[in-house]
């Protein structure tokens, strides 16, 4: 292992590459001319369309924003990892069994990576995957719903952020441990770190199949952090790598401690031969308890199941499966060309841009050049796997996308500039400053084999905006910046801000995906246990202290609209099936003193409020989303009575009134 | 003359001339009544495509909220159709669509497979004024289908309930039988649809193949 110090050097060209960057600064969108030319390329006139479809994490939201391209029109948020009171999402019945994990209900996470499901490396508009790194978790979107419908727990892992870069068909998720922690878990020193603490890199098979995911395999490796990943494709499909830092392996003080080598890893994982080790019957059946979260449209609602054991592959034991590539300085993102035979290697604090050569890194093995071996993992000699080096373009670069022309796009987090470069010649072509310190940048298909348009759009995800727009506090948005990026320089169209933090984006023509929306669930299909699909099916029913409203909404009425009879201390669900077949007719239902949140029923589903009055009285009810011209008289009453009151349950509407 | 007797004389010993003209006059008795048997059978494309439309318009609805009526059903542009269209009426209440408590859905189909049937027996009795008759039975049910259609829409529009959520005096929600009308909110568009040409097709082929065997029956006789 390379241990050199050449961290002062880096310091030392500092105030080169500062001097540099100002000099640059010069090329934004500047004058008149260049800022109508600029809005005549977001102008989305009214009642027209966007050309795509922009994903972005909300990161510490816990939430997926959907925006158009170019307009940076906010259409949708996406509850995924957290609760969401404006859709009940986590709040309603049916989907609480979403957000269930070994360490129970946790009704938030961290959402970093949006990743497209793909077929032949191409994004194919089924679903979107997002990983939780917080509590390790990966949820799946469906396209066609917006609606999150799968969420399945990764065991093993202690923070989930490499992840969950897919394969080039989905045929795995993957997800690598950002923190190393004992596996199995146990109770031992912190300093402990160098002798217990490992690492894994998790595939999650069943991908293309909505309910389908599970844990098809893990790869216990070092206890490094496992940073971010990158399935390869092309030349490099059925490999997939994966960056990391704290090579020092370090339990304190990171920031200096992790910080000293000047080289860290790219893990390479051969996962085909993995899938043979397993054919093979040479991994080890490990015990770890995860959920797996499954969300029907016909039921309306999800159902958990806890899985009891994960196959674990030892890399001592399965020569040939999993190498390390050399990439100076903690790299950060590891991203593989359209062709899958480069693989950048962003290292944080390098002065350098590394590309490694997929074609070189299968030579180096079958030369057998390695350094050492670590683990029963050869690392792969650095000059041998090399395939160029960008001098000097920028400072702190954190990711790199293509555009399909032979061009990539680096963005830059301490200079906070996005930077093209040729991936022929290794040299800058362009750089625009970003505001401010760029993470993620997004070119839409930019991180798959086929970048749309070859390259048109490109988003900066900004992490600091500071004085960008209006303050609104000590607390202020994040930003998204949209270049235009189809000539030789790059232009900054637009600015916008968004919800959360945007850590990582995709984006996909609208075309994909506009037309494969639903837009009302068939009644008929409705397979929720408690729906009435009609409203002669509606009643009241009590077991003991607990009770069963099946309701139903149709403009502008529930049935029934009056009930009676519910006892001070019961525990009333009221199960609303909304009849409405429309598109855009959801109906809300919301009741006086309830300790949760509302429901939001789209047309053919049925969902579930649980509410337990305390105090006797009459409480109202009424629809929240604006429906119809009679909205404001969609509302009813419950009346509560005491726990000893012999008043029998009725319900009706109108001059019908049932009764037990 | 006598330059034309032996003529005369070849072509009543010839076969070979005499069997054209046989086989030629049998096409020709035959051609009317392929026609009016094919047209009689055509009338069963009713069942292929909605025979009228209407089509509700409002800002709300940029697509439209379009009602497909069939010789045998009502359906609509998206599934859920009917139901909307009713949610819509109710608020001015108008009575609801339900195709169960329409009885011309169930008997309608039956004329349409009998008069299918009758014309295909009339084209085999080869009888010109059954023909006739065919055609001008056909109209007529037409014509009362129509009207019968305007009946339903008079109904619908005029007859409304007394304690509507919405109700504005003078007004009828009757909408129009060809052409568009503005009700309320709503511009109502109603047509025919491609069905209507499985009825006025028969009529039209009835029409020819009438025509032609009255020529051709002339020399016959």
């Amino acid at each position: 292992m390379i241990m050199n110090r050449k961290f002062l050097t880096f310091l030392l060209i500092l105030p080169v590459l500062f001097i540099h960057t100002r000099c640059n600064q010069g090329g934004g969108t500047t004058g008149a001319l260049g800022a109508s030319n600029a809005a005549e390329k977001v102008y989305i006139a009214p009642g027209e369309k966007d050309k795509y479809y922009a994903f972005m994490s909300g990161g510490y939201s816990g939430q997926v924003s959907v925006y158009g391209l170019p307009s940076g029109r906010l259409f949708r948020v996406i509850p995924v990892f957290s609760q969401d009171p404006e859709k009940g999402y986590g709040y309603n019945e049916e989907t609480k069994p979403m957000l269930m994990t070994t360490y129970g209900f946790i009704p938030w996470d961290d959402a970093h990576h949006p990743k497209l499901s793909q077929t032949n490396g191409v994004h194919d508009g089924k679903f979107l995957f997002i990983n939780g790194n917080n509590t390790p978790r990966i949820a799946r979107i469906d396209l066609t719903t917006f609606e999150t419908t799968e969420i399945i727990q990764i065991p093993n892992s202690a923070g989930c952020h490499a992840s969950p870069y897919p394969t080039e068909n989905t045929e795995y998720l993957v997800a690598g441990t950002r923190f190393s922690v004992p596996i199995p878990q146990e109770d031992v020193p912190i300093n402990s770190y160098k002798e217990n603490f490992k690492g894994t890199f998790t595939f999650i098979s069943g991908g293309q199949e909505h309910g389908a995911m599970d844990i098809a395999f893990q790869i216990l490796v070092p206890g490094y952090d496992y940073d971010l990943a990158h399935s390869g494709k092309g030349v490099s499909h059925g490999w997939s790598f994966f960056t990391s830092y704290n090579v020092e392996e370090e339990n304190t003080l990171l920031e200096k401690t992790a910080s000293q080598y000047d080289k860290d890893y790219i893990a390479a994982v051969n996962w085909k031969k993995a899938e043979e080790y397993i054919e093979q019957g040479k991994f080890r059946e490990m015990p770890a308890e995860y959920y797996h979260n499954v969300y029907s449209d016909r039921t309306h609602s999800a159902t958990s199941e806890i899985k009891k054991s994960v196959k674990v592959l030892i890399p001592e034991e399965c020569p040939g499966m999993v190498y390390y590539l050399p990439t100076p300085k903690s790299p950060h993102g590891v991203d593989v060309s359209p062709t899958g035979e480069y693989i950048v290697g962003s290292g944080k604090l390098s002065a350098d841009l590394t590309v490694h050569s997929f074609e070189k890194m299968i030579q180096a093995i079958e030369d057998e050049k390695f350094d050492e071996v670590i683990d029963g993992i050869p690392v792969l000699n650095y000059d041998a796997v090399l395939a160029g080096v960008v001098q000097q373009p920028g400072l702190g670069p954190l990711h790199t996308e293509f555009d399909g022309r032979g061009n990539a796009y680096t963005t830059f987090f301490i200079s906070s500039e996005v930077v093209k470069w040729s991936l022929e010649t290794y040299e800058v072509l362009d750089r625009q400053p970003s505001y401010y310190s760029v993470g993620h940048l997004m070119i839409p298909g930019g991180g798959s084999a086929k970048p749309w348009e070859n390259g048109e759009y490109l988003v900066a995800l900004n992490k600091i905006t500071k004085d960008r727009y209006l303050p609104t506090g000590p607390e202020l948005a994040h930003s998204a910046q949209l270049y235009d990026i189809s000539g030789d320089k790059m232009q900054l169209l637009l600015d916008f801000p968004t919800i959360g933090e945007p850590h990582y984006a995709q984006a996909i023509p609208a075309s994909i995906l506009a037309e494969n929306q639903v837009q009302a669930f068939p009644l008929e299909e409705n397979e929720h246990p408690y729906a009435a699909v009609r409203e002669s099916e509606t009643k009241v029913e009590r077991t003991g202290n607990e009770v069963h409203v099946y309701m139903t909404t149709i403009r502008s009425h529930f049935a029934p609209d009056n009930i009676e009879g519910i006892k001070a201390g019961d525990k009333v669900y009221f199960h609303v099936t909304n009849l409405e077949q429309d598109w855009d007719v959801p109906h809300g239902f919301a009741v006086l003193g309830n300790n949760n949140a509302e429901l939001l029923i789209m047309p053919g589903q049925t969902e579930t409020l649980v509410w337990e009055p305390q105090n006797t009285g009459v409480y109202p009810f009424y629809c929240t989303d604006f429906c119809s011209a009679l909205h404001q008289e969609m509302q009813g009453y419950i009346r509560v009575s005491p726990p000893e009151s012999d008043i029998k349950l009725t319900w009706g509407l109108g001059d019908e009134v049932f009764g037990e | 003359m006598n330059i034309t007797g032996p003529e005369t004389k070849t072509i009543e010993n010839g076969g070979m001339v005499s069997r054209p003209r046989l086989s030629e006059k049998y096409t020709m008795n035959k051609l009317p009544r392929i026609i009016f048997i094919t047209g009689s059978l055509s009338l069963l494309l009713v069942f292929t495509a909605p025979i009228w439309r209407i089509t509700l318009e409002a800002p709300q609805y940029p697509d439209g909220v379009t009602l497909y009526i069939w010789i045998n059903k009502l359906d609509g542009k998206t599934r859920g159709t009917l139901q909307n269209i009713n949610i819509l009426n109710h608020y001015v209440g108008m009575q609801e669509i339900n195709p169960e408590s329409i009885p011309e859905l169930k008997y309608f189909p039956i004329v349409i497979i009998v008069m299918s049937a009758l014309g295909v027996l009339a084209g085999i009795l080869n009888n010109r004024r059954l023909w006739l008759a065919w055609i001008l039975l056909l109209l007529i049910l037409g014509i009362l289908g129509i009207y019968d259609f305007y009946l339903w829409e008079y109904d619908y529009g005029h007859n409304l309930a007394e304690d509507a959520p919405i109700k504005v005096p003078g007004m009828v929600y009757q909408p129009p039988l060809i052409g568009s009308k503005k009700l309320l909110n709503f511009n109502a568009i109603s047509f025919p649809h491609f069905g209507s040409l499985f009825i006025l097709i028969p009529m039209i082929m009835g029409s020819v193949a009438y025509y032609l065997k009255r020529k051709k029956s002339v020399p016959d006789e």
